[in-house]
């Protein structure tokens, strides 16, 4: 085992400062049409993510989650507030300038099928942000055998095409990824909705074993309330661009205080017939009583 | 542990059937005869026109004038043309020029095309919109006429001509170059190099460029091809160099010449013909071997095939006393493709029965038959599978062996589809009205405004709020929940027995799953439907179906009833999907201060 206590931390940024911390984001995107208003995916987010924390982050689609995981990643525009990443700001960094945070925050994207260049093998992919980064080639095949490993891949993946794995082992490839240059803070945008079930749980819990091992933080984004239950520390649900409720995964995810947040888990079915009937039955009660209170406009309020 | 490691044994099957595509694209091209005979004229005359010097000693500039229009001899074996030169070393040496000016204008093109259509397709935005006007500007102008401009006041070279060539094409390099780069720039795994920290150029090169290579190649055969024919239209018209041998020079001799030596008029066209045509069918087979194989697929009949009965005595017996209640009786379904050398088998002997007014639940993950079985009962396979059942009984009579026009009696009417992605199953250009009336007027032969009554009063059954707009709205106007309430209330239109609902919920939020799962079962109880509900997601079974089919690598490995199920199920597979669910995990509790790790400590 890795006597990794014991080492002195050397964190840029004092003692309790969180890794990550949104401040008030609001991300617009100008409108297609002519004269009509703009688009906000984003209405004035905050959300901090401390080291080694997982934070979930919950909503449907449209709700604007994705958006968020990409604005911290830089590739979705921040309007107004600030992105701070170690106490330094990076929202409003240009590419240039983005590239030096490289080994800082990764990404694992949703869709194993279309983020994994099918033309190169797993070994290319996995070898190019060190070889961009410096690394020698020797040793940057080192790594990968590693990194393989790690991710519980075979050591003959290397050679192999993406098209040749499944769905699961892809993603074991994108993680692998991630995981090249050390990161400290890994966005991962729905990356086991395109499992299947059996699959899902698999790499939720080498995620999880990962985070343990490394101490890595992670930007969760996911619609499956299961899903970040069973991997975040902390949860926070969006709806209609805004943040409308944050806190412990499991007071969130099982006693939510918001409205919205109590319509998606009566929503979310039980894999159990008669648990499933009474759910289904307080969730009929639930929108009938809210359907008399107005519908969901302004949940937060 | 009982859990079957599936990763595992996916790769071993996935890489073996894998290795037959990676075969390199030059191997595939050389597999198309008429690839290699286009290749092996090219090169033939490649060679020629370069080895010129050797094989022959004739002058193709000089004239001489005693040996005008000389006959074919020992010294001239295709004979002189109308200034005494030898035909034979005009071919080949005019075969210099000709090629090399085509490779002139490829490149060029190319020089041009390429760049601008990486920069404008990468960065879009100005700088594209400028790329675009210049490029319809250029596209816009009459490109002989430039020609005919540039080689009577610049040039006669004919290498200039083909430069300018180059220029005038290059748009249609750069429209291509831009499209592929358009589609390809928004993929997840570009996004994913630019998280990585490659810089612009590096992105272009490893991710962008190879994209593009493929057409690129296609393209530059047609351009080759387009340009000698050009030279040659310039040359016979006078335009070219007289110090240059070339072919359309000599089409421009001959055809001074046409009625004392007509033969002179064959050898340059003749070779004009082939480079052309082996250029354009050589591009033709560039383009097949890189979009796969042209073959047809083996067509197999509508109809179910006969197969044996499943030799298990339980299913034969529940068959024995075909109950009134049994809408749909099948026994032993088999599904299988063609596969290099073989058939693959999808479908492997799946039997199950639905009763009126039942929910049956096809559980499995993917790849386990799952949709194929209920495709294979909606006879939505495509014509290269093939189907075979020991029997196939819809309300008691037999399904199995019926033609298409029997099948779509039954399809639509008795037996309605739903499917699992909403939009993609509504044609966009048209209004949802006429899409779902036009089935209704078909199968119960009612006018058109008796299928719009009956339609309205069912939208507004599937909890649509404004039936009148949502009836003459197109579907991008609606949203994917809605989307799915209307194609449900097609499916309902015609009153049917039974209901196939693929994924019917997948592609949607988890609250419009909800209400439309509410819809479902409030349809089904009202209408006594009998459903098959294909799901991967067991709180869907939970919530809705009454018996369960659970799926694993085309063959059923438990049936029962949804309580069964999940209180006790039997099978080892069942058993590990059922504790795959996270649904009762325990959440994970708060962060207790974490040591915090240095970077790089955990490397070593």
């Amino acid at each position: 085992m890795i006597a990794s206590v014991e080492v002195p931390a050397e964190s840029h940024n004092g003692s309790d400062g969180p890794l990550l911390s949104i401040e008030n984001v609001t991300v617009q995107y100008p409108s297609k049409k002519w004269r009509s208003p703009d688009f906000l995916a984003l209405k004035g987010v905050s959300l901090d993510i401390r080291a080694g924390e997982t934070v979930g982050l919950v909503g449907e689609s449209g709700s604007g989650k994705t958006t968020l995981g990409r604005a911290v990643l830089g590739l979705a525009p921040v309007t107004t507030g600030l992105i701070r990443y170690d106490g330094q700001v990076i929202s409003a960094m240009n590419r240039n300038q983005r590239r030096s945070l490289s080994d800082e925050i990764q990404v694992v994207f949703q869709d194993p099928y279309t983020s994994l260049n099918p033309a190169l093998t797993v070994l290319d992919i996995l070898t190019e942000p060190l070889l961009t980064a410096g690394t020698r080639r020797a040793e940057a095949e080192q790594r990968v055998k590693d990194l393989l490993e790690q991710v519980h891949l075979p050591r003959d993946a290397s050679n192999r095409l993406p098209r040749e794995f499944s769905g699961g082992q892809r993603q074991r490839i994108a993680i692998a990824r991630a995981l090249c240059r050390d990161p400290r803070l890994i966005v991962c945008d729905e990356p086991v909705s395109a499992l299947d079930l059996s699959n899902q749980s698999r790499v939720l819990d080498l995620f999880i074993e990962i985070q343990e091992r490394t101490g890595v933080s992670y930007l969760f984004v996911t619609h499956d309330l299961s899903v970040v239950r069973y991997i975040s520390h902390r949860v926070a649900v969006m709806y209609k661009g805004e943040i409308i409720e944050t806190g412990d995964a499991a007071k969130v995810t099982t006693q939510p205080k918001e409205a919205y947040t109590q319509k998606l888990l009566l929503a979310a079915p039980v894999p159990d017939p008669a648990r499933q009937a009474s759910r289904r039955a307080a969730r009929q009660k639930f929108s009938a009583k809210l359907h008399v209170a107005g519908p969901f406009e302004n949940p937060a309020s | 542990m009982t859990i079957p490691p599936i990763d595992g044994t996916v790769t071993a099957t996935a890489a073996s059937g894998e290795t037959a595509k990676r075969r390199h694209i030059v191997v595939r091209l050389l597999q198309d005869p008429v690839a290699i005979c286009c290749i092996f004229v090219l090169l033939l005359l490649t060679a020629a026109s370069v080895l010129a010097p050797f094989l022959t000693d004739q002058d193709p500039i000089k004239s001489s004038l005693a040996e005008t229009l000389a006959p074919m001899s020992q010294q001239h074996p295709l004979g002189a043309d109308g200034v005494g030169r030898d035909v034979v070393a005009r071919l080949l040496y005019g075969g210099q020029t000709s090629l090399a000016a085509a490779c002139v204008a490829v490149l060029v093109a190319f020089a041009v095309g390429v760049p601008a259509g990486l920069f404008g397709g990468y960065y879009r935005g100005r700088a594209d919109a400028i790329l675009a006007w210049a490029s319809n500007f250029i596209m816009a102008v009459p490109a002989i006429i430039i020609l005919l401009v540039v080689m009577a006041a610049v040039s006669q070279s004919t290498y200039v001509a083909m430069a300018v060539l180059g220029l005038i094409v290059s748009p249609s390099v750069y429209r291509l170059v831009r499209a592929s780069v358009v589609s390809v720039r928004e993929e997840l795994f570009v996004d994913a190099a630019k998280v990585s920290g490659l810089s612009d150029a590096r992105i272009m090169r490893r991710h962008i460029l190879p994209v593009v290579q493929a057409p690129s190649i296609i393209q530059a055969a047609q351009i080759f091809g387009v340009s000698i024919g050009i030279q040659a239209g310039i040359a016979f018209l006078g335009l070219g160099s007289p110090t240059e041998a070339s072919w359309g020079a000599m089409l421009n001799d001959a055809f001074a010449n046409i009625y004392s030596a007509p033969l002179l008029l064959l050898w340059p066209a003749l070779i004009i013909c082939m480079t052309t045509a082996s250029l354009a069918l050589l591009a033709n087979s560039l383009r097949d071997s890189l979009s796969g194989s042209r073959r047809r697929p083996t067509r197999h009949s509508d109809r179910v095939r006969d197969g044996a009965p499943s030799s298990e005595g339980s299913a034969a017996g529940d068959f024995a006393e075909v109950a009134d209640d049994v809408l749909l009786a099948v026994d032993n379904l088999k599904v299988d493709y063609p596969v290099d050398g073989g058939r693959r088998t999808v479908v492997d002997g799946v039997s199950l029965t639905v009763r009126r007014g039942q929910v049956l639940g096809l559980v499995g993950e993917s790849g386990s038959g799952k949709s194929q079985t209920a495709f294979s009962l909606l006879g939505l396979l495509p014509p290269e599978a093939r189907v075979s059942a020991g029997r196939l009984l819809f309300d008691g009579a037999e399904m199995k062996g019926l033609g298409r026009s029997a099948m779509n009696r039954l399809r639509g009417k008795r037996i309605a589809y739903v499917p699992q992605e909403p939009m993609s199953n509504l044609d966009p250009s048209f209004t949802i009205g006429s899409q779902l009336a036009e089935p209704v007027r078909q199968h119960m032969k009612v006018s058109a405004k008796e299928a719009k009554a009956l339609l309205l009063g069912l939208l507004e059954r599937v909890g649509i709020n404004d039936p009148a707009r949502v009836y003459s709205s197109y579907p991008h106007q609606i949203s994917g929940g809605m989307a799915q309430r209307v194609l449900i209330a097609g499916a309902i239109s015609c009153d049917p027995d039974l209901l196939i609902a693929d994924e019917p919920t997948t592609a949607l939020d988890v609250t419009v799953q909800a209400e439309i799962l509410d819809l479902i079962r409030s349809l089904q109880a009202e209408r006594n439907m009998g459903v098959i509900l294909v799901t991967h997601d067991f709180g869907v079974v939970a919530d809705i179906c009454d018996r369960v089919a659970v799926m694993h690598t085309g063959k059923i490995v438990e049936t029962a009833s949804v309580k069964e199920l999940f209180s006790a199920p039997q099978d080892a597979y069942t058993r590990m999907l059922l504790s795959s669910t996270l649904e009762d995990a325990t959440p994970r509790s708060p962060l207790k201060s974490m040591p915090k790790l240095p970077k790089r400590a955990q490397t070593a």
